[in-house]
């Protein structure tokens, strides 16, 4: 004769949607500017933001309504109207990878329609708009290219390759994910001042067809041509002299500046970290060392604020969270009472029953009202904290560009104590050979050669030099960019939070004073 | 602790003897202090003798009439007595009152929670058909614990109980309510351990499940299975209804303690969010970090008024729903009695036309068992009529108690929803001027 509840008491949309709309289809609907969640913000429609980049000059932010819009509507701080560019990611497709076809049928891979709008000039000028279709390893191999070119730069971070999600998530929902992912990657690319003129990211937009990006500078026969000399650079002594030749010949002045790869120039690897050991472990100090107190103010300065941001995203997260279960409960708790009032008015006898039935409804609605208003909250609150792991993920850039730094430090650390070992060696064989009545034929020829050396690896530290200046210069005019960006987004996203939560809170405070007033004959004050 | 209160109580009534003598001067000036209409204010007139108790000051602006007889108590000022498992609360228990066999205009005493249990347990006995109030809940478990919440909790509800049986036109009469409101410490453990133990059913009770065991077994025998039932359509109505109600209720008490909790933690997750962006804006050191923290300390502000709401939450939203399934379980038990009478009545019905038969029979054969069969049957038929009785004022009481109580428990429930929005409608106004404190200084730092 109990029969247990018929509709179970999880929120499923369409049922409790259904009860809910029973309780308020006839109250006036209080909400006329009710902003629907994924009304204008939608992350499918690209066409939002950048269109017209002066409107959010009109913005007021008097309604809260207006808020959830804020921080899509923060144009970058230099560029004027004319001078945009724009990007969009659609329209993913499977395609059949011909080339390896052992398997019958072979591998397949997504790609992406990329458009692009934009006035630049090398463009083609105002209102050229194009699009081409790349995979994803288009995409790595230009993220690639830019850490090589544009080294000490805050490089926005490309997407990730394949996190184990891929494997548990539907093909389709990945899929998805990654348009997002790699829409948004392309946007921040085409913020940066420096980076969006790049040579890379104009090919990436523009070459139809493959790909016309290198994967790296690095080539691959060039490993061999290492590898085979390695043996004898390694034995030193009497191999030393062909090893000058062999490096000279070998050695691109060019790609000296450039970080040790893997492929090439085992030698050159080996070297590098038998100089940062010497850094850390050795007693004695390196002779170049760095010397911009300054920066590494800021830098220190600014990890400590990456500390202290990590905490607050992450109570930021609880906070969402929870924020979520009060909305959920109060729903559930709404729902009850529906129930309940149901029940009454079906099976009242008594004129009291019929009055708690009454008072019952108005609990309900109001409760069912403010569950709705936490949800929506709670997607607006969401929007605003996400400044902060983007943040996050800058500071990754941040780190990127600081290890720049540090590695070509390194590599003119390590080129400075080549040149000093190399000059003390020449300074023995020449005190050896002085001695010896007449000269010493193979001594000079050593010390020939010695000095050979010194010219080539003088060369490459200059050459390293000047990298390390340049990314010195790119590191600290990054950094009073993102410091003037950080103050302007952090402060408008405080205010995005604050004005939403006030905002919100002061319609569930009218929803309950309405339910106050409602049982206010059964106040104590009155009567 | 109990010493002082022996002294109190001492003084309280020498105090309480020599005003008997000027009594009717003395209920003039100390009817004042409770204004308290029987009936449908009974709830009201609970909460306003606790606030006037607590503020301190006696005397409230309105009085009734001083012919009007009252009676009404207050439990008071738990204290946690005794060691580890043997520990327990003890109450004050207040009575004020003019009813003549009651002993003064005041009395106090010290009673514990297996006092109100041992009460409810006698009018439960004595008075058939009413709903009796319902009684906090035994639990083992939080009683370790004795959190000042429970505790409060419980005396809230401790007292709600006693001041509606005070306030019920038939219990209030009742003895053993005097007993409780009344009785020395020692009458009243006596009384109290005659309950307890684990067959806390008198022989006459055991005597009775017997009977009720044997009688289900023959009629099983005899091959009728559907044990009696009264064949009311009314009255089937009325018991699907409170099976039904209880179901709900206890849906909606389930999520309001839940929604309590909800308040706790995003209460303590506001504080944690506001200590971490604190640290933040101590870091920055400029208008931004000022910002930061402005917007840390706001938050820590606003967990503590979450705390706060979330115990508002539970005393007066919560609590009061768990009362009313309370409520509802107590009627069950007076539905169980109900049908117990009216099987009694049946069996007694039966038993009487057989032993009438067999008295015919006895007659006409001119037997010398005649006398013993007369008797016995004259006996059956009192004790028949006994139970009739008994069944038919079960049936009238639970008619006039129902109304009652449907009465009542809409202006429970209009209380407890009246001042469950009064705390949401607090808390949001709050939230929302917190945080719109602190626009203007966010303003001041993205213009410099």
């Amino acid at each position: 004769m109990m029969n247990h509840e018929q509709q179970p008491p999880i929120l499923h949309a369409s049922q409790d949607d259904g009860m809910e709309s029973l309780i308020l289809n006839d109250d006036d609907d209080s909400f006329p500017d009710h902003p629907h969640p994924l009304g204008p913000q939608s992350p499918n429609s690209p066409f939002n933001s950048f269109l017209d980049p002066p409107s959010y000059a009109d913005a007021v932010f008097t309604s809260f309504d207006s808020n959830g819009h804020d921080q899509i509507l923060r144009t970058p701080a230099a560029p004027s109207p004319s001078d945009y560019l724009h990007i969009s990611v659609t329209d993913p497709l499977k395609e059949q990878d011909l080339a390896t076809s052992l398997v019958p049928g072979g591998t397949t891979f997504y790609t992406y329609l990329i458009t692009t709008r934009s006035n630049f000039p090398e463009f083609g000028g105002p209102g050229s708009e194009f699009a081409v279709r790349r995979r994803f390893r288009d995409v790595v191999t230009l993220s690639d290219r830019l850490s090589e070119t544009y080294r000490g730069y805050f490089i926005p971070v490309r997407p990730d390759k394949s996190t184990v999600e891929s494997q548990v998530m539907q093909k389709q929902e990945f899929v998805e994910q990654r348009r997002v992912a790699l829409e948004k990657y392309l946007r921040k690319l085409a913020l940066h001042p420096v980076i969006r003129k790049s040579e890379e990211l104009r090919l990436f937009l523009e070459a139809k067809g493959k790909l016309p990006l290198a994967k790296t500078t690095d080539v691959a026969s060039r490993m061999l041509d290492g590898a085979v000399k390695l043996p004898r650079q390694l034995l030193g002594g009497e191999g030393v002299a062909a090893a000058a030749a062999a490096a000279a010949a070998s050695v691109d002045l060019n790609e000296v500046a450039q970080p040790a790869r893997v492929g090439r120039d085992l030698l050159r690897i080996f070297k590098e970290l038998k100089q940062s050991v010497a850094n850390d472990w050795g007693g004695s100090k390196p002779l170049v060392v760095e010397k911009d107190k300054e920066f590494m103010e800021k830098k220190d300065k600014l990890m400590e604020f990456e500390q202290h941001l990590t905490t607050v995203s992450q109570q930021a997260e609880s906070l969402v969270k929870f924020q979520q279960d009060m909305g959920e409960t109060m729903g559930e708790l709404g729902l009850a009472f529906v129930k309940l009032t149901k029940f009454e008015t079906e099976e009242a006898l008594f004129e009291s029953q019929r009055v708690r039935a009454a008072d019952m409804r108005n609990v309900a609605t109001a409760a069912v009202k403010a569950s709705r208003l936490y949800r929506e909250l709670n997607t607006q609150t969401i929007k605003h904290l996400d400044k902060l792991h983007e943040y996050l993920g800058t500071m990754l850039a941040v780190n990127n560009a600081f290890s720049d730094r540090s590695s070509a430090l390194l590599t003119v650390q390590t080129l400075s104590s080549e040149l000093a070992s190399l000059h003390s060696r020449i300074e023995k064989l020449e005190v050896a050979s002085s001695k010896i009545f007449g000269g010493d034929k193979s001594r000079m020829r050593k010390v020939e050669d010695l000095k050979e050396a010194i010219r080539v690896t003088e060369n490459a530290k200059v050459c390293a030099d000047r990298e390390y200046e340049r990314i010195k210069e790119n590191n600290k005019s990054e950094l009073e960019r993102i410091e003037k960006e950080r103050h302007d987004d952090f402060i408008s996203m405080l205010r995005g939070f604050v004005v939403n939560q006030a905002g919100y809170a002061e319609k569930m405070a009218a929803v309950w004073e309405k339910l106050a007033e409602e049982t206010s004959a059964y106040s104590r004050d009155s009567s | 602790m109990t010493m002082v209160d022996r002294c109190l109580v001492s003084w309280a009534s020498t105090l309480t003897l020599f005003l008997l003598i000027s009594q009717p001067l003395f209920i003039i000036l100390l009817l004042p202090l409770w204004r308290c209409n029987l009936h449908v204010d009974n709830n009201l007139c609970v909460m306003e003798q606790q606030r006037t108790l607590s503020s301190g000051s006696s005397l409230s602006p309105r009085s009734p009439s001083p012919s009007q007889p009252f009676l009404s108590v207050s439990v008071t000022d738990p204290v946690k007595l005794g060691n580890g498992v043997q520990a327990y609360i003890s109450y004050r228990v207040i009575t004020k009152t003019n009813f003549p066999e009651y002993q003064g205009p005041e009395k106090i005493v010290i009673r514990r929670y297996s006092d109100f249990v041992w009460l409810r347990d006698r009018l439960f006995e004595k008075y058939k058909g009413i709903f009796i109030p319902p009684i906090p809940e035994k639990s083992a478990v939080e009683k370790f614990r004795f959190s000042a919440e429970f505790i409060e909790m419980r005396r809230q509800a401790l007292d709600i109980f006693v001041n509606r049986i005070a306030s019920h036109h038939e219990l209030q009469q009742s003895d053993d309510l005097r007993t409780f409101l009344q009785a020395e410490e020692e009458t009243m453990e006596r009384l109290r351990s005659q309950e307890t133990g684990i067959f806390k059913k008198k022989p006459s009770d055991l005597m009775q499940i017997f009977k009720d065991v044997q009688s289900k077994v023959s009629d099983v025998v005899l091959g009728k299975e559907k044990p009696v039932e009264e064949c009311d359509p009314e009255y089937e109505k009325m018991k699907h209804y409170i099976f039904e109600l209880e179901n709900h209720l206890a849906e909606a008490q389930k999520h309001a303690y839940r929604l309590v909790k909800r308040h706790r933690e995003l209460g303590q997750s506001l504080s944690d969010f506001g200590k971490a962006v604190k640290l933040l804006g101590a870091s920055e050191g400029n208008a931004l970090g000022k910002a930061f923290s402005e917007l840390g300390m706001k938050s820590e502000i606003l967990s503590a008024k979450l705390q706060k709401e979330a115990h508002q939450l539970l005393m007066n939203f919560e609590e009061p729903l768990k009362d009313y399934v309370r409520a509802v379980q107590s009627i069950k038990a007076t539905i169980a009695e109900r049908a117990n009478a009216f099987r009694r009545q049946c069996e007694l019905a039966e038993t009487m036309k057989l032993k009438e038969i067999n008295l015919d029979k006895l007659t006409l054969i001119r037997s010398d068992k005649v006398v013993e069969a007369e008797h016995e049957y004259k006996e059956l038929k009192a004790e028949s009529e006994q139970a009739t009785k008994t069944f038919e004022t079960i049936v009238k009481l639970m008619n006039e108690e129902i109304g009652r109580f449907q009465e009542q428990k809409t202006l429970d429930m209009g209380i407890a929803f009246h001042e469950f929005a009064k705390g949401q409608a607090r808390l949001a106004n709050s939230i929302a001027d917190a945080w719109r404190s602190l626009l203007p200084k966010l303003e001041a730092c993205s213009s410099s």
